[in-house]
């Protein structure tokens, strides 16, 4: 291997290392509220548009850094959340019908309404914020002068990562050391055993979807200054969440965080190696092989190492 | 009267030709027909096996490239694609079934959505095959007037229906419900849940596809953007189904009637024309909030609401 394939190689690791750890973040939303409505939301990578779009008009109208809006997005996606599963989604969780999945064809519903609103309110044109730090980045020879191969960082990418992981630590925090999370996860357990042991899981239902809606929102939101933004964009998000799902394994937040990273280094190999047009499919590729081969996902593999089965 | 209602709907229909209408309903009952036989196929695997699938655009768009493919590569005439898309369609149907019937319901929904996509993405891609983005145009057109292919659909559709029919009156019929009801429960009375959920996928699908290569021949355009469509074909099946009748015979005729239609008048709106996606999403939401056995399956329940409405 000559230095400049190494290069290339090293170079579509460390990129595809960052997109798994945005890839994370949206996958953890997913999973949160797969594990505890069992439910899974077709309208994640549309809420995370929402959220894209809330952080592209603070820019362009008040001149807000994507970053920062964060702390606005996040609370408007919760809210939206919290609206959609009180008023559209619990009310179906109700009703009789022949096929049980009534729920996960309402959520393409609404997905489909947030979409087209948002073509309606923003036209179809592809937007982006330029912020004045899109193009910098870190070089290896800055720091180590006669390196003998030469790697950059791109500075919004590494920044969108570390958010991503302080975000994802704080959840984590959030999981394991209050009693709202502990809950949560009591939930996803086993809902039957939750409800007698006092939690009140009609209300948790309501948090929880506000909860990844919020964490998807966030995503967005860190996501605009390194990607482009229009309103058919959610749907392949969508698909990317679910696949992280299964190959970490369903409702598991150590196996999404795991998945995404996955996800993200092998779409980076695809299109570096393949060609663009093929990152997709390298995309499913992953998705059709952890289901043949390791239908559990991730998880069940760590579990299996664990006990040591 | 059950028994001879088909056939008498089905001569009614084969006389609209005759009625001399203008070539633009002609399009929209084409459209009706070939819907209705989409809806069908996907009811029979949906609304009687319980495999609710959000990629039948994968086998739409198989079916659709079997015709294009033959015309281009082989010269024949795409009407050959009616016959070869069945053996296409059905090898891809077998594969699919392979991967995501391992899957049971929402995840299974999920694993064919994906299947359509990484369809849809390999037709772009394999531009030497299927002429990538660019799509393959059928340069003759067989006839000018619409007559003779609304016979066709016509045909396939009645057809369609006369297999659906004998299918689900048969002890296959019995056993698809069953697993749509506890598959563990039928797997335990000895009935072989994932051989007959194959043949559930594979009869499914293979209808699609022949729908899909009649568009071809019909449209005389296609490309991956439009047949491998996941909102336009994938989520508009499940919507005719849904807001026909899940699982009854006519629902799908039904909903197809009500979403062509419903389309081109949203679309012949100046104003709102752009927000058609808007209307079918409520739609949806309102169709599964408060008929979610769809307007053929729910219709007690909305002759009570009607007559609750004059009373009141």
């Amino acid at each position: 291997m000559t230095s400049v394939q190494l290069e290339v190689l090293l170079q579509t690791l460390i990129s595809g290392l960052l997109l798994g750890g945005l890839y994370a973040l949206i996958g953890i939303g997913m999973t949160l509220i797969m594990g505890v409505m069992k439910i899974i939301n077709l309208a994640h990578g549309e809420l995370m548009m929402v959220g894209m779009y809330v952080a592209f008009v603070l820019f362009s109208s008040f001149h807000i850094d994507p970053y920062l809006s964060v702390l606005v997005a996040v609370p408007v996606l919760f809210i939206l959340g919290v609206l959609l599963q009180k008023f559209l989604i619990n009310p179906v969780l109700k009703v009789e019908a022949i096929i049980p999945e009534n729920q996960v064809i309402l959520t393409v519903g609404i997905g489909m309404v947030l979409a087209n609103v948002a073509t309606i309110i923003f036209t179809s044109d592809y937007k982006s914020t330029p912020v004045d730090y899109a193009t910098k980045a870190w070089y290896l020879s800055d720091i180590w002068k006669e390196s003998p191969i030469e790697l950059s960082l791109s500075m919004p990418w590494s920044v969108s990562f570390l958010l991503a992981l302080i975000i994802t630590a704080l959840l984590w925090f959030f999981l394991t050391k209050t009693d709202m999370g502990k809950s949560i996860r009591a939930t996803a357990q086993d809902k039957d055993a939750a409800l007698l042991m006092g939690v009140n899981v009609e209300r948790l239902r309501v948090f929880t979807f506000g909860l990844g809606s919020a964490l998807v929102g966030a995503a967005g939101c860190l996501l605009l200054p390194i990607y482009y933004l229009y309103p058919d964009l959610g749907g392949q998000f969508t698909l990317i969440a679910f696949v992280i799902t299964i190959l970490g394994g369903l409702g598991s937040t150590v196996g999404a965080i795991i998945g995404g990273i996955i996800l993200g280094i092998f779409e980076s190999l695809t299109s570096t190696y393949a060609g663009m047009g093929w990152a997709p499919v390298g995309r499913f590729v992953i998705f059709v092989a952890a289901l043949i081969f390791f239908p559990g996902g991730i998880v069940s593999i760590l579990k299996r190492k664990r006990f040591g089965k | 009267m059950k028994r001879i209602l088909p056939p008498v709907i089905l001569g009614l229909l084969a006389i609209l030709p005759l009625l001399g209408l203008s070539s633009y309903w002609m399009h929209i009952f084409i459209l009706v027909v070939m819907w209705s036989v989409i809806g069908m196929a996907w009811n029979l695997l949906g609304g009687y096996c319980g495999q609710v699938s959000f990629g039948h655009a994968a086998f739409f768009g198989v079916g659709a490239y079997t015709s294009g493919i033959l015309y281009t590569k082989a010269g024949l005439s795409g009407w050959w694609g009616l016959p070869l898309s069945i053996v296409a369609v059905t090898v891809s149907a077998i594969v699919i079934g392979f991967i995501c019937l391992r899957l049971r319901g929402p995840f299974f929904a999920l694993g064919t959505l994906a299947m359509g996509v990484i369809l849809r993405v390999t037709a772009e891609n394999l531009r030497g095959f299927t002429e990538g983005d660019l799509g393959i145009m059928i340069r003759e057109r067989t006839w000018t007037e619409k007559t003779w292919y609304f016979y066709i659909i016509l045909g396939i559709a009645g057809l369609t229906y006369f297999i659906v029919r004998k299918v689900i009156e048969s002890k296959l019929g019995y056993y698809f419900v069953a697993i749509r009801e506890d598959q563990d429960a039928a797997e335990s009375l000895g009935i072989n849940t994932t051989l007959y959920k194959n043949i559930a996928l594979c009869l499914s699908a293979v209808i699609t596809g022949v729908a899909g290569a009649f568009y071809t021949n019909y449209m005389g355009y296609i490309d991956p953007k439009v047949v491998f469509a996941l909102h336009d074909i994938s989520i508009v099946t499940i919507m005719v189904v849904m807001v026909g009748g899940v699982a009854t015979f006519w629902g799908p005729t039904v909903g197809a009637m009500i979403m062509v239609l419903l389309a081109e008048l949203i679309r012949s709106i100046p104003k709102l024309g752009a927000a058609h996606h808007t209307f079918f999403g409520i739609l949806l939401i309102v169709i599964i909030i408060f008929l979610p056995n769809g307007i053929v399956g729910d219709l007690p329940k909305l002759r009570r609401i009607l007559r609750l409405g004059r009373t009141l």
